[in-house]
């Protein structure tokens, strides 16, 4: 796909004004989009029942933005955010949160940083104040460089040197993606965050925190019109920065070689496979295919009753879990991943012929129009479940506009997976689960016996 | 809409001088058969969200059985009635129902979610598997392998090896010293009659609290209560007494070849209720309590950047109550972490804290409070978990008020009290540099 098309499209759906969503039916979700005069998007996803706001703002701006050889600072930056800007002492805004009885953080992915509040409906504007003044204001001493750099070397430890899955899991994305950021941690690499500096921080903070390049989603007990004024005043006044570069990244050349990988680590108890293959994300206008790629990940691993569940789990006896997944919201190319745990005494090559196997019989046999239905089932209701908890509304937003989708597309979104034919996703898995774009990679034991 | 939006709006411009505080009107209800339960009702979204515990959990196992109950509740999704396992998930999947199961120390959970537009339905298949699971023998084993798996992985899990050594020291004699989930072992051995046991010792009416939210009215909660429940049986095996809590202060390292150690730390704690319990809660905020201004945090990751993350937490169980804590650092720092938090732990015994921290502690606590009720399945967890703790059904209206009645001196009373550093022990698991097992 042609990522430089993207940001034109993406900047073209939303239009000034309120246009409440239709509620036509019950999973219509109560949303609300416009935008600001600097190009700022914003979300309002309304519910009522309890006097509670999140506000977020999400950036464009994720780990696979960065410059070359600072893998992290996207994340860096993240944390930097909670120092001090020229209004507010280094810790404030958490402290004020805290003290109005809120809660706040932020996090980052490939694709996007954000932040967020959860606080009283009627402490919004405050909120809205201080999110703002951070966009553009932060000032960062050396000594915070220094610490927070310690912190995150700690969360590293933490989250991936601490965990064999999670170096294992590294080692599979760099090995998946040939030329594109997404084979490099968010986290970063250890030796590359080490030498993240001030200069770093401040340069991706400059290019890329600016309302042109950021999405505000406020959800709970807020009125759109309200939400609109304070925007305005808040953000609004901000200018847009002209700068603002493209966002293109390097693409994945033609995958013309199945890669194999063994990580060993004293530390695993459970052996187990993974395999992914590089597949398409939902691009806008055009998410039929990834549409059929999530059914496709439901049928074959979603449940107890999906069909490697069936296969491996219940009739041979082969794993003890098995699962595939797809998440298609990305801005590039994304990933299909099926995960096989054998059972005692089944080894790792046994448990992948099975996985196999099973695979290839699902794409001979085809899709059980019951399945289908039922799948379908859930995902209808889900959008009544949706509703109980509209955070996660947001997050979805967030998370789709910063990934080159519009509104309308994620309004769309339940509808195309209503529509999806059981031929059109045996094509996905013909065209997608093909070897020469996958890697599959045994988690063993130090001393494993491959076979 | 927009006269919804409108009236809504006049609601927020009157409530604005404070921070609302949610409207949950709770109703204690009783069914025709006189099963009693909590409701919320709420017809915006059409489905309801369903909340049953089970006093005693995975304390009730029997000798020698560790493990039966918690295998018996992951098996309660594996089939009932006439419906095996495969069978019974795809009719579940059909109604779009959703049944989650949980077994911890002190109580058996069961949280269910269903449509309207199906609900007796989904009921129907509720009560099937509260009342006849079928634990065929093949699940039973494909279960088992999988609980088994995962105690192999936390053999080797730096945090879930520190909760085990951890619990071990903490409650000798009592169920809580050991994991609920079993060992590879008890597990291995436990049969079909084992399993089928724990499910008469653990689901019965004596020791159980429903609470309900969503679109569902008195009448028809009344007769879903009696569908469910009516063929349970009365009572259950008796529940465990209470547990010593006997920590000793000092250092247990336990040598495993990975980067960062990983420590659990804590001495006795403090009951639900007892009367000086929000004092120690204010003052756990304060302390460690999660937020990025507690001293901890404050000491051991924004100044020093020792770790990722340093926390505290009040642990009261229905049979003991311990004082908690957590840090991570890299094994060349965690000996400065530890010594940090000991300081820390001896300067608030000591100090008490400030008018201010107990002022922003107050503030965040009520202000942070009806911030949880956002949501059905939320709020019957709430509901559930208040049945449980035995707090009156008015309790959501003054708990605020019970935080801000804890004076300056209350907090210093309780830290001399509760605070012990020459307690504290720490259970580090990793290979930290400068720190050996010792016993104070």
């Amino acid at each position: 796909m042609l990522s430089r098309t993207l940001r034109a499209a993406a900047g073209a759906i939303l239009c000034a004004g309120i246009s409440a969503a239709q509620a036509q039916d019950l999973g219509k979700e109560p949303v609300t989009t416009f935008s600001l005069e600097n190009g700022m998007d914003v979300v309002v996803v309304e519910d009522h029942r309890a006097p509670v706001v999140q506000q977020m703002v999400w950036y464009r701006a994720g780990s696979a933005d960065e410059p070359k050889g600072q893998s992290g600072v996207a994340h860096f930056l993240e944390h930097l955010l909670f120092k001090a800007t020229e209004t507010m002492a280094a810790g404030e805004l958490s402290a004020t949160v805290a003290a109005n009885g809120g809660q706040d953080n932020a996090f980052t992915s490939y694709d996007y940083t954000a932040y967020f509040q959860r606080v009283a409906s009627d402490r919004l504007e405050l909120m809205m104040r201080m999110e703002a003044d951070r966009m553009r204001n932060i000032r960062l001493t050396e000594n915070d460089i220094v610490t927070e750099r310690d912190v995150i070397l700690e969360e590293r430890n933490q989250r991936t040197d601490n965990n064999p899955r999670a170096l294992f899991g590294e080692q599979m994305n760099a090995s998946q993606y040939l030329n594109h950021r997404y084979g490099v941690p968010i986290i970063g690499w250890r030796h590359e965050m080490e030498e993240l500096d001030m200069e770093d921080a401040l340069s991706f903070y400059q290019t890329y925190y600016s309302p042109n390049n950021a999405i505000l989603v406020v959800s709970g007990d807020v009125d759109p019109e309200e939400v609109k004024q304070l925007a305005e005043k808040y953000y609004g006044v901000i200018p847009a920065n002209p700068d603002l570069p493209e966002r293109y990244r390097a693409q994945e050349p033609p995958q013309t070689s199945a890669r194999r990988l063994t990580f060993k680590d004293p530390r695993v108890a459970q052996p187990y496979v993974h395999r992914s293959y590089l597949a398409p994300e939902r691009d806008p206008g055009a998410q039929e295919k990834a549409a059929a790629l999530y059914l496709l990940s439901e049928l074959l691993g979603g449940s107890t009753t999906s069909h490697l569940t069936e296969r491996l789990q219940f009739e041979q006896k082969k794993a003890v879990w098995s699962g595939a997944f797809y998440n298609g919201t990305s801005l590039d190319d994304t990933t299909f991943d099926l995960i096989v745990v054998p059972a005692e005494g089944v080894g790792l090559q046994e448990a992948e012929d099975a996985m196999d196997a099973a695979v290839a019989e699902f794409i001979r046999e085809g899709v059980d129009p019951e399945e289908l239905n039922r799948i379908k089932m859930q995902l209808r209701a889900s959008q009544i479940y949706a509703r109980d908890n509209v955070d996660g509304i947001a997050n979805r937003y967030g998370r789709a506009l910063t990934s080159g989708l519009t509104v309308e597309d994620v309004q769309a979104w339940p509808d195309l997976l209503q529509a999806v034919t059981e031929e059109q996703i045996i094509a996905a898995a013909k065209e997608v689960l093909r070897p020469e774009a996958s890697v599959t990679g045994w988690l063993m034991r130090d001393q494993e016996v491959t076979q | 809409m927009i006269g919804i939006r409108v009236l809504l709006g006049a609601c927020v411009a009157m409530c604005l001088s404070l921070p609302a505080l949610a409207e949950v009107k709770i109703r204690e209800v009783t069914s025709p058969g006189g099963v009693d339960a909590w409701l919320v009702e709420d017809h915006s979204i059409p489905f309801t969200a369903l909340e049953i515990r089970f006093r005693g959990g995975t304390s009730l196992d029997a000798a020698g059985k560790r493990g039966a109950t918690y295998l018996m509740a992951a098996l309660l999704e594996e089939g009932a009635g006439d419906l095996k396992a495969q069978d019974y998930a795809r009719k579940l999947e059909g109604l779009a129902a959703y049944f989650s199961y949980d077994a911890r120390d002190d109580a058996l959970s069961v949280s269910a979610r269903f449509l309207t537009e199906n609900r007796d339905e989904a009921v129907d298949m509720l009560r099937l598997t509260l009342n006849e699971p079928r634990f065929d023998q093949d699940a039973l084993d494909r279960v088992r392998a999988q609980i088994v798996s995962g105690l192999k992985s936390d053999l080797k899990d730096p945090r879930s090896i520190a909760g085990e050594v951890f619990a071990r020291s903490a409650y000798a004699d009592h169920p809580y010293e050991t994991d609920g989930k079993g060992t590879i072992e008890s597990v291995t051995s436990l049969t079909r009659e084992d399993v089928l046991a724990a499910h008469r010792n653990v689901l019965a009416r004596d020791r159980m609290v429903v609470a309900a939210v969503g679109d569902i009215d008195e009448a028809e909660l009344g007769r879903l209560l009696d569908r469910l429940f009516a063929e349970l049986p009365a009572s259950g095996a008796p529940l465990p007494g209470p547990a010593t809590v006997t920590i000793p202060g000092g250092v247990t390292v336990v040598d495993f070849a990975t980067p960062q150690s990983t420590a659990l730390f804590g001495h006795s704690g403090i009951d639900r209720d007892d009367p000086d319990f929000f004092a120690a809660y204010i003052l756990n905020q304060i302390l460690g309590g999660g937020s990025f201004e507690s001293r901890l945090m404050t000491e051991v990751r924004e100044k020093r950047g020792l770790t990722y993350g340093v926390y505290s937490y009040l642990v009261p169980k229905d049979n003991a109550a311990i004082y908690m804590g957590s840090v991570a650092s890299s094994n060349d720092r965690i000996a400065e972490a530890i010594g940090v938090i000991r300081d820390e732990w001896r300067k608030m015994a000591e100090e008490g804290v400030t008018p201010k921290e107990l002022q922003d502690a107050k503030t965040y606590l009520t202000g942070a409070y009806p911030l949880r009720f956002d949501g059905n399945a939320q709020i019957a967890s709430i509901m559930a978990s208040m049945q449980m703790q035995g707090l009156p059904v008015d309790y959501i209206a003054t708990r605020n008020d019970q935080v801000n009645a804890v004076t300056l001196d209350d907090v210093k009373r309780v830290a001399q009290e509760l605070l012990r550093p020459e307690d504290l022990h720490f259970v580090v698991v990793g290979q930290p540099e400068g720190l050996e097992t010792t016993t104070n």
